[in-house]
């Protein structure tokens, strides 16, 4: 443990006077939660270090020598593609001062050199040489390569991360949120995703938690994204109210989603989630009847993607892909983009269309969300009430026929699962 | 042309590119609307000046019927990120005349942004590209492309006519 997180022990009172566990109940969290430096810097340990955290994926990097900067937290690194094919992920630190090793955002170079006096490293980290090697006579070359992330591992392409040697594996972690991924991937002709669009860069002054919980709040949409259903129909808002038949699931791990399959079926159109039909996208319905047969592919495009938060930073959000990064107890970026659905070229277009609509600094949804996020934080410092209340739906939340804890499409069930995984993870097991 | 033509035509602009500036920070949404053709683009890139946006993601990239649907989502007044308005000023400078295309002018100008938000004060500061058509004595805008400074960063909520 690093000496700055020593200070701050579960057991021990915050700022608050209370544990983390004490901060959280069944129903209601402390506003402490969102804004304790202290807690904060237990976060980066507990969670982001030592869990497993999304950083990328593999069609970012597609020919070997291709890198992109990721990070974990507010930790930049390399994502590269070796000579060997495999993905590493290389801390953007040189061994001998520090020195940053690669300031471009992506790029292709079989060899990063450090700028500050030109050592050169290899793409699997391994330092290549020195400039002026005499002075460094007895030195052993082999410990001053680039830090590697200890475990790195994907699932369908999709690049996940712990910084620990040791833990629950990636398939553990995922648990049935790998379904999700599953999901999402049987709608692609070719059964694959690509992450070739670009990303926008979302800045709020919030803290991630706030960020993460709103991307399975099924309670919001009708009141944040008001403005937007007023004026244009998109089909989204009636998923969202007390009508609907869509559930907040909790999958465990800290994974939730909100199913939306029973409203699509309901409607039982082809395409309908995405807001189109069949005929608009004849290419697609076409790729797609002829890898899965006509009833399968009609079942498919019937049900469409999901809508699944992997804890703690990936957002499959129906036809886009969010990843958080906190980097300060109350600053987070969101970084996001269009999916692409390898092969798909008439749905990917218009992905990518109504993804830069909707989401970014100035999408027609995403900046109202921002907006409560930075006002939620402003009114989690507040010290009267000190709790928020999460007890939307408790009495009728209940076990659906695979056991996970499901609530109506807008309960807080997915919020509540949040922060019973979340208090495990930060207690360390204590009580 | 003339120098006094070529000298009366970008003072002229520069008045158009004034007064559009005007509407945008006064949040006279229908009146910067009237301003656009309708063939009009209204482009903001994201990471650097702009690559193709028909497969790279742009902060905004509004065709025409989307540029009407940003503003009737504001004028509902219930546009969040707009709910209070930020209050705006900007600065126009550095106007000139670049190049002309068929019937169009291309001009680019600095827009130096001063936004006072529920979040804070900023600046933000712009590299600006139009194409305007003449039209009744006054101008139209065919398109508009703002880079802004610092769009290789993570950038704040920004919903305001930019
Ligand atoms: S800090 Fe990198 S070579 Fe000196
Ligand atoms: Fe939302």
């Amino acid at each position: 443990m690093t000496p700055n997180t020593a200070q701050v022990t579960p057991a021990m009172a915050g700022p608050t006077g209370l544990s983390v566990r004490d901060r959280i109940r069944p129903d209601s969290v402390h506003g402490s939660l969102y804004t304790d430096p202290a807690l904060f810097q237990l976060e980066l340990e507990r969670i982001w270090r030592r869990g497993w955290v999304y950083v990328g994926h593999e069609s970012e990097v597609p020919r070997p020598n291709d890198f992109v900067m990721k990070s974990i937290g507010p930790e930049p690194l390399i994502m590269i593609r070796g000579k060997d094919g495999e993905i590493r992920l290389l801390h953007n630190r040189c061994p001998h001062r520090g020195n940053r090793v690669c300031m471009e955002e992506k790029g292709r170079s079989s060899v990063f050199m450090c700028p500050y006096h030109g050592w050169t490293f290899n793409t699997d980290g391994s330092l290549r040489a020195y400039p002026f090697p005499s002075g460094y006579e007895g030195v052993d070359k082999e410990r001053f390569g680039l830090g590697q992330v200890a475990r790195v591992e994907s699932y369908r392409g999709f690049v996940f991360a712990s910084l620990a040697e040791d833990g629950p594996t990636l398939a553990e972690h995922l648990g049935s949120a790998r379904d999700s991924i599953d999901l999402l991937c049987s709608n692609s002709p070719t059964g694959e995703i690509e992450v070739t669009a670009g990303f926008l860069k979302h800045k709020v002054k919030s803290n991630w938690k706030f960020v993460a919980e709103n991307e399975t709040d099924g309670y919001h949409p009708s009141f944040v994204h008001g403005s937007i259903f007023q004026v244009a129909d998109s089909g989204i808002g009636s998923l969202y109210n007390d009508k609907s038949d869509a559930v907040a699931r909790y999958l465990g791990e800290g994974h939730s989603e909100i199913d939306l399959r029973p409203e699509f079926r309901k409607r039982g159109e082809p395409l309908s989630w995405f807001g189109t039909t069949a005929e608009r996208l004849p290419d697609y319905v076409a790729q797609m009847e002829a890898a899965n047969g006509v009833d399968e592919a009609r079942r498919i495009m019937i049900d469409g993607t999901p809508h699944t938060m992997i804890f703690p930073n990936l957002f499959i959000a129906e036809i886009q892909l969010f990843v958080l990064q906190p980097t300060a107890v109350d600053e987070t970026v969101q970084h996001v983009t269009a999916l692409q659905f390898k092969g798909a070229d008439d749905l990917n277009k218009r992905m990518r269309q109504q993804t830069m609509g909707s989401v970014g600094p100035a999408g027609f949804l995403l900046a109202d969300d921002a907006e409560m996020y930075e006002r939620t934080q402003l009114g989690a410092q507040a010290l009267d009430p000190e709790w928020l209340f999460l007890g939307r739906g408790t009495g009728r939340e209940r076990a659906d026929e695979d056991g996970f804890l499901v609530g109506d499409a807008t309960d807080e069930t997915p919020s509540r699962g949040f922060w019973r995984h979340y208090a495990d993870l930060m207690s360390d097991g204590a009580a | 042309m003339s120098v006094r033509d070529d000298l009366l035509l970008t003072r002229r602009i520069a008045q158009f590119l004034y007064r559009e500036a005007e509407y945008a920070d006064l949040h006279e949404y229908e009146e910067w609307e009237k301003l656009w053709e309708d063939d009009g683009i209204y482009w903001v890139p994201a990471n650097g000046d702009g690559g193709d946006p028909d497969h790279e993601m742009s902060i905004l990239y509004d065709n025409r019927s989307r540029i009407a649907l940003r503003v009737k989502q504001l004028m509902t007044g219930r546009r969040l990120a707009q709910s209070p308005l930020s209050r705006l000023s900007r600065s126009v400078s550095n106007v000139r005349i670049v190049g002309r295309e068929d019937d169009e002018i291309i001009v680019t100008a600095n827009v130096l942004i001063f936004e006072s938000h529920t979040r804070g004060e900023q600046t933000w500061g712009t590299r600006t590209e139009y194409r305007l058509r003449e039209r009744d004595d006054d101008f139209r805008i065919v398109r508009k492309k703002v880079v802004l400074t610092n769009n290789h960063k993570a950038l704040y909520t920004m919903a305001f006519l930019v």
